[in-house]
């Protein structure tokens, strides 16, 4: 299938979708439906550097959260554009001021993407497993800046109170659920885009055996970054429009755990050669979170991510991808 | 005042590096003799506080006596894991993407689990020397960080006798550099990865004990150990105990320090800084071979 014809598809299940949760008319539609569409942007973008690349990247949660705080920063900059500004600057930037929530996407984007840059710079020379550590280790250090960087809020958190009303969407959540359809289609065309590209055999060529792709001449230092920046982007913007929707930020739950649990689990569990395991993973698993989280608890459902994940490591290494692709091919020879 | 100050601050530095020596010795045997990322460590370590913890609230046992007595099971522990490590990674010589996954999950189930059974409070223990604290002239030794510290470098030191005198010990060393030469002396190279990760996981109880008298403990205090850990074990050159053993101190000393000088939220950046520098600048630690 070409690419234009993909997005068109994508685009019109991602209608359809809306027009369907539009139709049901309950919020908690949307709420729930954003949450699982964000993980299916940080599966899909964890993938193309964990499942494509080969490297795990530990620090999901620490990328996502330059999103989120990319957003608190200008939203806090726009509180108190009087006292920043000098005077001349005040009434051109008040007419800025506050960003939309799409170009806040855009630069947390960008912010994220160079983020991802510098980490590649100073990690991508080493070997897998210390990458990953340095990984966890980046999240702990930004961490500790934006705990300690008051006008962000620091360790007490900020506020960030979304406009009630937005005009075409209505209500502000679905506007958010709509940004976030085109953040998924955003993420799986890229995704995919890079799979079948030479891009994504280079890619695969350093998941198989660095040394020897090196050898043969692959430049794969640049492909790393290429790698990091795309899928650092990716989790940025993935966090940008968070703190209008959940209203309020702290580190503790900017950085939480749970995203970098979720985005390794997500595509382990769906599969990671291809952009449908991510995809597939994330809505089973944020799907059936959820559910858990209304019928059981919260701390369970974090629970049941890592007993799946777990499992699926063991028992089925190429995730329901590959065991769907198993079960074709053993009946096609049959 | 100020050099007071700066004295004591290194006296606790370097007493919170025998702490992190213990927590970082299972790191250093695991991942640094065996190459297996047991990114789990700090989730066993808590574990291990929290063993600690029912027994002294039900039976007013000293931790430490506690985490000696549970040795054995963390054993146990560890020989189960590798077991299962070994079935369904090692043998098939798999990459070790999959083996960090199976551990981050394994770390994420022991924190959610803790979770859902104590809660997210701190829990601290009770013992009578807590509140102690010896001073020699202006210097101020808290008991409640002594004898961990002391604990530590004594199983410190048990540690590296086993390692370089005993036969297993050598073994251990040399599974690591050349398993075939290994069997070639008629040693299971499986057998010794399994007593060596069994005995680093047994190390998570005793780091476990320390933990709990030096702080209260919450079921997800093992992240901030994650980074720690590594960043002592990459520092000290990967395996090596007694080098382990001066980037501990040495870490303990500067995070110290820097929450004496500049307030102690800024501390964990500390040592995952020098971390991202070293892998940066030096990856075979400052020890390194």
């Amino acid at each position: 299938m070409r690419t234009p014809a993909f997005i068109l598809i994508l685009t019109a299940v991602a209608a359809a979708l809306y027009f369907a949760f539009n139709l049901v008319g309950n919020d908690y539609l949307f709420f729930a439906g954003y949450t699982v569409l964000q993980y299916i942007v940080l599966a899909t973008a964890w993938n193309i550097l964990g499942g494509y690349c080969g490297y795990v990247n530990f620090g999901s949660a620490g990328f996502f959260a330059i999103g989120v705080y990319t957003t608190v920063f200008f939203y806090a900059v726009g509180q108190s554009i009087e006292e920043i500004f000098p005077e001349f600057l005040v009434a051109p930037m008040q007419a800025i001021f506050p960003i939309p929530v799409p170009v806040l996407i855009v630069i947390a984007g960008i912010v994220a993407g160079f983020v991802g840059l510098g980490m590649g710079y100073l990690t991508l020379r080493l070997r897998g497993v210390f990458f990953a550590i340095a990984t966890l280790a980046l999240t702990v250090v930004l961490e500790t800046f934006i705990v300690n960087w008051s006008f962000v809020g620091g360790s007490r958190g900020a506020y960030v109170i979304p406009p009630n009303e937005v005009p075409i969407f209505g209500h502000f959540i679905q506007f958010l659920f709509a940004l976030m359809l085109i953040l998924v289609i955003v993420a799986l065309t890229t995704s995919r885009l890079i799979e079948r590209s030479k891009l994504g055999v280079g890619f695969a060529t350093i998941r198989d055996d660095e040394l020897a792709a090196e050898a043969s001449g692959v430049p794969t230092l640049r492909l790393k970054l290429v790698a990091t920046v795309v899928s650092g982007a990716l989790m940025g913007m993935a966090g940008a429009p968070f703190p209008y929707y959940i209203g309020y930020v702290e580190p503790g739950s900017a950085f939480s755990l749970s995203y970098a649990v979720n985005s390794i689990a997500m595509p382990m569990i769906g599969g990671t050669t291809s952009w449908v395991g991510p995809l597939v993973g994330a809505l089973l698993l944020g799907t059936l979170q959820q559910v858990a989280t209304v019928t059981i608890s919260s701390a369970a459902n974090l629970l049941i991510v890592g007993l799946l994940l777990i499992f699926f490591v063991i028992i089925a290494p190429r995730g329901i991808v590959g065991l769907i692709q198993d079960r074709w091919r053993g009946r096609s020879k049959s | 005042m100020e050099f007071d100050l700066l004295i004591n601050a290194i006296i606790a530095g370097l007493m919170l590096g025998g702490f992190y020596a213990a927590v970082t010795a299972g790191i250093s045997i695991s991942f640094g003799m065996l190459d297996i990322v047991n990114i789990a460590h700090p989730g066993f370590i808590i574990l291990g506080s929290y063993i600690a913890y029912i027994v002294n609230v039900h039976f007013g046992v000293d931790p430490i006596v506690i985490a000696i007595v549970a040795l054995p099971a963390f054993y146990a522990l560890g020989s189960v894991i590798y077991q299962v490590y070994y079935q369904s990674f090692e043998k098939h010589g798999q990459d070790s993407l999959r083996g960090l996954a199976f551990f981050f999950g394994l770390l994420f189930v022991t924190e959610v689990s803790l979770n859902l059974i104590f809660g997210v409070d701190y829990r601290s223990v009770d013992v009578p020397y807590i509140g102690g604290s010896v001073s020699i002239g202006a210097m101020e030794f808290p008991v409640r960080m002594l004898v961990p510290c002391l604990v530590s470098l004594v199983m410190f030191g048990g540690l590296q006798l086993f390692m370089s005198r005993t036969f297993i010990g050598r073994a251990v060393m040399a599974v690591s550099q050349d398993p075939p030469a290994l069997q070639l002396m008629a040693v299971d190279p499986i057998r010794i990865k399994r007593i060596a990760f069994s005995i680093s996981i047994a190390t998570a109880s005793m780091a476990g004990a320390f933990l709990i008298i030096i702080q209260p403990v919450i079921p997800s205090a093992g992240r901030e150990y994650i980074g720690r850990v590594f960043a002592i074990c990459v520092l000290g050159g990967l395996g090596s105990l007694p080098g382990t053993l001066i980037a501990a101190l040495m870490i303990g000393v500067i995070e110290s320090i820097t929450s004496t000088f500049y307030g102690p939220s800024w501390s964990p950046a500390v040592s995952f800084g020098l971390l991202l520098l070293t892998l940066a600048v030096r990856p075979s630690g400052l020890f390194g071979r």
